[in-house]
C-alpha cells in the first residue's frame, strides 16, 4: 500500500546512493531570474541535456504596466530590470528552450501559465526554479522549487539528488462556510503547521473539501505548501483533473490520452496507506483569514485582535509578535479590520486565475476603490477570459487598475513595488519583511477579502458586503 | 565547489528566529551576478539604511563580527523563496557554516552545491551556544565535518548528524554533475523504459 507520493517518486529512480536518490526529472520550469544558471551553463560549457523538457516564463520581471508592454522590450526604462527580460530571450534562444515571454499571448507567471499549457501532469517529477513550484502538485505530481545549482544540474542532466521526504496527509473535510475560500483553508493550515512545520514532509491535501475544488482551487491550496516549509504538496488527480487538462496544449491526445489516463487513475494514495504524519482541519471552522504579521503563519481570523504580546506565554514568540508589530506599525489587541491600507494587490501564482478575478470583480462591483488597487492577472490568457467576460470594465469602472500579466507586487523585481512604510492587502503568498518592496507591509487575504479592503480603505470581513464565493 | 573540513574562528550570534531568504538576500539584489557584490548584500537591509550608511548597531557591522566565519541562529533560518543569492551572500560575507536547529529545504540544499555546511542541532544546543555566544563577545568556534563535531564556545563537542553523500561531496568539493555524469548509462535506460511506459511524455 503505498501514497500518491511514493508511487511518483519510486516510478522515477533512476539509481541510489547511500541516502540519496538520483531522480529523473520530466519537467523543468524557468523565468527571468534563472539568470545565474546560464552564467554557469556558459562558464563551464554545459550542454542542456534536454531543451524541449525545459520550459521558460517571462513574469518574474516583466513590466505589468500595460502602457510598457505596448512597446518594444527595449522599451524597459530601467536597465537592470530590462537585461533581465533580454537575458532570458538571448539564453532561450541559444539553448533552443521554448519560451512564453514578451508578446506571446501564452505568457504568464510560471505557476500560472504551465499549468494552463497542460504541462503539470498527474504522476510527473516537476522542478521549478521558484519556490513555489508545489503549485503543480495540485494535477497529483511531484513538484518542488529549487535553486540555481540544483537547476543547473537538472538543465545539464536531466536529474536531481535527493533525499526521500517524509509524508504528511493534511484531511480537511466538510463544506466550507459562506466567504470562505481555498485561500483562507491553506492561511488555516500555514497557521496550523507552523512556517516550519512541513520541513522535510512532502504533503498530500486530502479529504471532502478538497476532493470538490476546483483545479484553481487546489493550485491555490498546493502553492502555500512551501509557506510551511513543505518540499511539496500534492492532491491526488480526479475526473475534475482530467477535465481541466483535456485538450490543453501539451496535454496527450487520442490513444495517448486514453493510455496516460489508465496510468493516471492508478496514483492515488491507496486506502490504509501509511502518512508519516497527520493533520486534520474541520472545514466549518474555517473562516476569513488575514495575515497580521510577517510571516505567513501569523494570520488570525478577520474577525480577531491583533495579538499583545504581554500575553503570549512563550518567550521567543513573545519578541518575535513583538518585533512583527512594530516593523507592521500595528497596536495590540486593535481589531484587524481597524487596520487601514494604503494599496491593494490582486494577483500573483497564489490567487491570479480566472475565479480570483471573478470573486474580486463580483466585490468591486458594489462599491469604488478608495485606495490604489491593481488586478494583476496570472496570464495573459486569464487577462482575455476575464476581458470577454466584461470583468476588466468592471473593475476600471469601480476605480481599480487592470494590467498585464506577471509576478508583479508579490515578488517587487520589476519596479512594481511598496513604498517603505506602505501598507498593502494582497493576495499574494508571503507578508516577510520588504517582501513587496523595502519597508513595504503586507497582509495576506483572499482575492475577495483584498478587493473588499480597496473599497473600504481597510481590513474587512467580505461577509458584511453580502458576497461569498 | 570549495571543499569544506575544518572551519575554526569568531562565530556570530544571529539570535533571530525566521530568518527568511528575503531578509538574507532583499529581492532587488537577485538580478546581480555571482560575485565579491554579495558581501555587501547579505542581510543588506538590517545593516544598512537607506542611503547605504551602516547601521552600527547589526552585529555584523560591529568588530569582530565582521569576520565571523560561522553564524548562530533560530530555527526556520532559511524559509521562503529559493533564491540561491542567499547564500552568495553568506559565502560573500566570508560565513561558511550556520548552526540552527532547522532550515528551509531548499536553503539547505542550496547551501551544500555550493560548500557552505548547514549544522542542524537540537533547539536546546543552539539556545545554549547562543547565550555563551551572547555572554563571551567574539567567541570562536569550530566545525569539524569529517567527525560531525561542532566546538561551542565552552569547548564543549556536540555532534551533528549529515547525509554520507552530501558529507562525501563537502570535503572532497567534488562537483555533482560530474558525479552524476558516471550515471550516464542509467539515465539513458530510465528514459528507454519511460519511453515504453509513458509514451505521452515523449510525443
Amino acid at each position: 500500500m503505498r501514497t500518491l507520493f511514493d508511487k511518483v517518486w519510486d516510478n522515477h529512480i533512476v539509481a541510489e546512493e547511500e541516502d540519496e536518490t538520483l531522480l529523473y526529472v520530466d519537467r523543468c520550469l524557468i523565468h527571468e531570474g534563472t539568470r545565474h544558471t546560464f552564467d554557469t551553463l556558459h562558464e563551464r560549457g554545459l550542454a542542456v541535456a534536454h531543451p524541449d523538457k525545459v520550459f521558460a516564463f517571462s513574469d518574474h520581471y516583466i513590466p505589468t504596466d500595460p502602457k510598457a508592454r505596448a512597446g518594444g522590450v527595449d522599451k524597459i526604462p530601467d536597465a537592470d530590470i530590462r537585461n533581465m527580460v533580454e537575458l532570458l530571450i538571448h539564453n532561450t534562444d541559444e539553448y533552443q528552450i521554448a519560451r512564453f515571454g514578451w508578446g506571446d499571448d501564452r505568457q504568464g507567471i510560471l505557476h500560472v501559465a504551465g499549468p494552463e499549457l497542460g504541462l503539470s501532469q498527474p504522476g510527473i517529477v516537476l522542478v521549478g526554479a521558484d519556490s513555489h513550484t508545489a503549485t503543480h502538485g495540485a494535477f497529483g505530481n511531484l513538484s518542488f522549487g529549487v535553486g540555481t545549482s540544483e537547476t543547473t544540474h537538472v538543465m545539464a542532466t536531466q536529474t536531481i539528488w535527493q533525499r526521500r521526504p517524509g509524508t504528511l496527509r493534511v484531511k480537511i473535510d466538510g463544506p466550507l462556510g459562506f466567504g470562505v475560500t481555498a485561500k483562507d483553508v491553506i492561511l488555516a493550515v500555514v497557521a496550523k503547521l507552523g512556517i516550519g512545520g512541513g520541513i522535510g514532509y512532502a504533503i498530500e491535501y486530502a479529504g471532502s473539501t478538497i476532493k470538490q475544488m476546483t483545479m484553481n482551487e487546489r493550485m491555490t491550496i498546493c502553492n502555500m505548501s512551501i509557506e510551511a516549509g513543505a518540499k511539496a504538496g500534492m492532491i491526488a488527480p480526479d475526473d475534475t483533473t482530467y477535465q481541466f487538462l483535456a485538450g490543453r496544449p501539451f496535454a496527450p491526445r487520442g490513444a495517448a490520452w486514453d493510455e496516460a489516463l489508465k496510468f493516471w487513475r492508478a496514483l492515488p494514495s491507496d486506502a490504509g496507506a501509511k502518512f508519516g504524519k497527520e493533520v486534520e482541519i474541520d472545514a466549518a471552522r474555517v473562516v476569513p483569514m488575514v495575515t497580521w504579521g510577517t510571516n505567513p503563519e501569523q494570520s488570525l481570523p478577520i474577525t480577531g485582535r491583533v495579538p499583545d504580546p504581554a500575553q503570549e506565554q512563550n518567550a521567543e514568540r513573545r519578541t518575535e509578535y513583538s518585533k512583527a508589530l512594530t516593523y507592521m506599525g500595528l497596536q495590540p489587541g486593535m481589531l484587524l479590520t481597524d487596520i487601514a491600507v494604503d494599496r491593494v494587490f490582486i494577483g500573483s501564482c497564489t490567487n491570479s486565475r480566472i475565479d480570483d478575478i471573478r470573486a474580486a470583480a463580483a466585490v468591486a462591483k458594489l462599491g469604488h476603490a478608495v485606495v490604489p488597487a491593481w488586478i494583476v492577472p496570472g496570464s495573459e490568457s486569464i487577462k482575455r477570459q476575464a476581458e470577454a467576460e466584461g470583468l476588466d470594465r468592471i473593475f476600471t469602472a469601480a476605480g481599480f487598475e487592470w494590467r498585464a500579466a506577471g509576478c508583479s507586487l508579490c515578488t517587487a523585481l520589476n519596479g512594481d513595488q511598496l513604498k517603505p512604510g506602505e501598507r498593502c492587502g494582497s493576495t499574494s503568498n508571503r507578508n516577510f519583511q520588504g517582501r513587496q518592496g523595502p519597508g513595504g507591509r503586507t497582509h495576506l487575504m483572499s482575492p475577495a477579502m483584498a478587493a473588499a479592503a480597496a473599497l473600504r480603505g481597510h481590513l474587512v470581513d467580505v461577509r458584511e458586503l453580502g458576497v461569498g464565493n | 565547489m570549495e571543499p569544506f573540513s575544518l572551519l575554526s574562528g569568531v562565530a556570530v550570534p544571529l539570535d533571530e528566529a525566521n530568518l527568511d531568504t528575503n531578509q538574507l538576500c532583499p529581492t532587488r539584489f537577485n538580478k546581480v551576478p555571482k560575485g565579491p557584490r554579495f558581501a555587501q548584500i547579505l542581510l543588506h537591509d538590517r545593516r544598512f539604511n537607506a542611503d547605504d550608511s551602516e547601521k552600527p548597531d547589526y552585529i555584523l557591522n560591529q568588530e569582530p563580527y565582521r569576520h565571523a566565519v560561522i553564524a548562530v541562529a533560530g530555527r526556520n533560518f532559511g524559509v521562503g523563496s529559493s533564491r540561491e543569492t542567499a547564500v552568495f551572500g553568506l559565502m560573500g560575507f566570508g560565513i561558511r557554516s550556520v548552526i540552527a536547529p532547522n532550515f528551509g529545504d531548499i536553503f539547505f540544499s542550496n547551501s551544500l552545491k555550493n560548500g557552505m555546511l548547514p549544522v542542524r542541532l537540537p533547539a536546546a544546543t543552539v539556545d545554549a551556544l547562543m547565550r555563551q555566544l551572547l555572554d563571551r563577545r567574539g567567541a570562536q568556534m569550530t566545525v569539524d565535518l569529517p567527525n560531525q563535531k561542532v566546538t561551542g564556545p565552552d569547548g564543549n563537542l556536540h555532534h551533528f548528524d549529515i547525509e554520507p553523500l552530501s558529507k562525501r561531496r563537502l570535503i572532497r568539493g567534488l562537483d555533482e554533475i560530474t558525479h552524476t555524469r558516471e550515471y550516464g548509462a542509467a539515465i539513458k535506460t530510465f528514459e528507454n523504459n519511460q519511453r515504453k511506459s509513458a509514451p505521452w511524455l515523449y510525443s
